[in-house]
C-alpha cells in the first residue's frame, strides 16, 4: 500500500472560513502549495462537493470528507482542518439538508482500492466516542496530527 | 442474480473513497449471513452500466430510486454508524428474497 502523507503541515488549525468552499478552497491550496495535489485538485473538489456531498452527521461534531478523482492527486495525502467556527456542508445523500461541520478530512487519493485500511480506520474516527472531540479541541497542530496518525495507523 | 449470486452494485461519487469502505462492509454483512454476493463497486454515473441483473444498489449519493429497476439504500450508516443496524437489516431483508 502506498504511504498516505499526514504531517503538521497537512493540519489547519482553527481555520477561518466563510463557507464550504472557502474552506475547501484553503485546504486544497495547502496540498497545492505542498505539491501533494494538482492545480485542477480543488476546482475539482468544489465541483464534486456540489453534486456529492460530504457532510457526515456526528454523535457530536459534523464532519466534512471533501474528495474527487485521482487523476487530480500527485501523492495520496489527508489534509485535517479543525475550523474555528463550524460552516454548514450539505449532508451525504441528501439534496439539501445540511450538518455544521467542525472537522474536515480532505482526502487526496491516488489509488482505486488501496487506501481501504485507512478509509475504515478514517470512519472509527467518526464513531467514537471522544475522538472528534480531541480533534475538535486540540491547541496545536502537532497534536491532531499525531493523534489522527494514531488512529489511522499512519 | 449473476453466476447464482445476488448481484450487488455499491457506489459513490467517485467510486473510490466511501464505496470501498461500504463494498467491504456489504461483503462481511453477506458473508456472516452466508449469503452469496457478487459485489460491483463503481462511480454512481456507471450505474446504468451494470444495472443488467442487478439485485440491489447500496449508495452514499443523493439517488432518483424511481430511476432504478432495483431497490436502492442509502449507505451513509456504514460511515456514520448513525443507524446501521436498520440498514444492515435493509439490506439483509432484500439479499434473501
Amino acid at each position: 500500500m502506498s504511504a498516505i502523507s499526514l504531517d503538521e503541515n497537512l493540519v489547519l488549525l482553527n481555520l477561518e472560513g466563510k463557507d464550504k468552499f472557502d474552506v475547501i478552497a484553503k485546504m486544497a491550496g495547502n496540498m497545492q502549495k505542498l505539491d501533494y495535489v494538482k492545480e485542477s485538485y480543488k476546482a475539482a473538489v468544489g465541483a464534486r462537493e456540489k453534486i456529492f456531498a460530504t457532510g457526515l452527521p456526528t454523535s457530536s461534531y459534523g464532519v466534512a470528507i471533501p474528495h474527487t478523482d485521482i487523476e487530480h492527486v500527485n501523492a495520496p495525502a489527508i489534509c485535517v482542518a479543525s475550523l474555528a467556527k463550524p460552516v454548514d456542508f450539505v449532508i451525504m445523500g441528501e439534496e439539501c439538508e445540511t450538518v455544521p461541520v467542525k472537522i474536515v478530512f480532505m482526502l487526496a487519493m491516488k489509488e482505486q482500492h488501496a487506501q481501504l485500511e485507512i478509509l475504515q480506520k478514517l470512519m472509527k474516527i467518526l464513531q467514537e466516542d471522544g475522538a472528534l472531540e480531541e480533534i475538535a479541541k486540540a491547541q496545536k497542530p502537532v497534536d491532531i496530527k499525531e493523534f489522527v496518525c494514531k488512529k489511522l495507523g499512519l | 442474480m449473476k453466476n447464482g449470486k445476488k448481484l450487488v452494485l455499491v457506489a459513490c461519487g467517485t467510486g473510490i473513497a466511501t464505496s470501498t469502505v461500504v463494498n467491504e462492509a456489504v461483503s462481511k454483512l453477506a458473508k456472516k449471513n452466508n449469503i452469496p454476493v457478487e459485489i460491483i463497486q463503481c462511480k454512481i454515473m456507471e450505474v446504468p452500466g451494470y444495472s443488467d441483473g442487478a439485485d440491489l444498489l447500496v449508495t452514499t449519493t443523493v439517488i432518483d430510486k424511481s430511476k432504478y429497476a432495483f431497490p436502492v439504500i442509502s449507505a451513509r450508516a456504514f460511515l456514520t454508524g448513525i443507524g446501521l443496524d436498520k440498514v444492515e437489516d435493509q439490506i439483509l431483508a432484500e439479499l434473501q428474497k
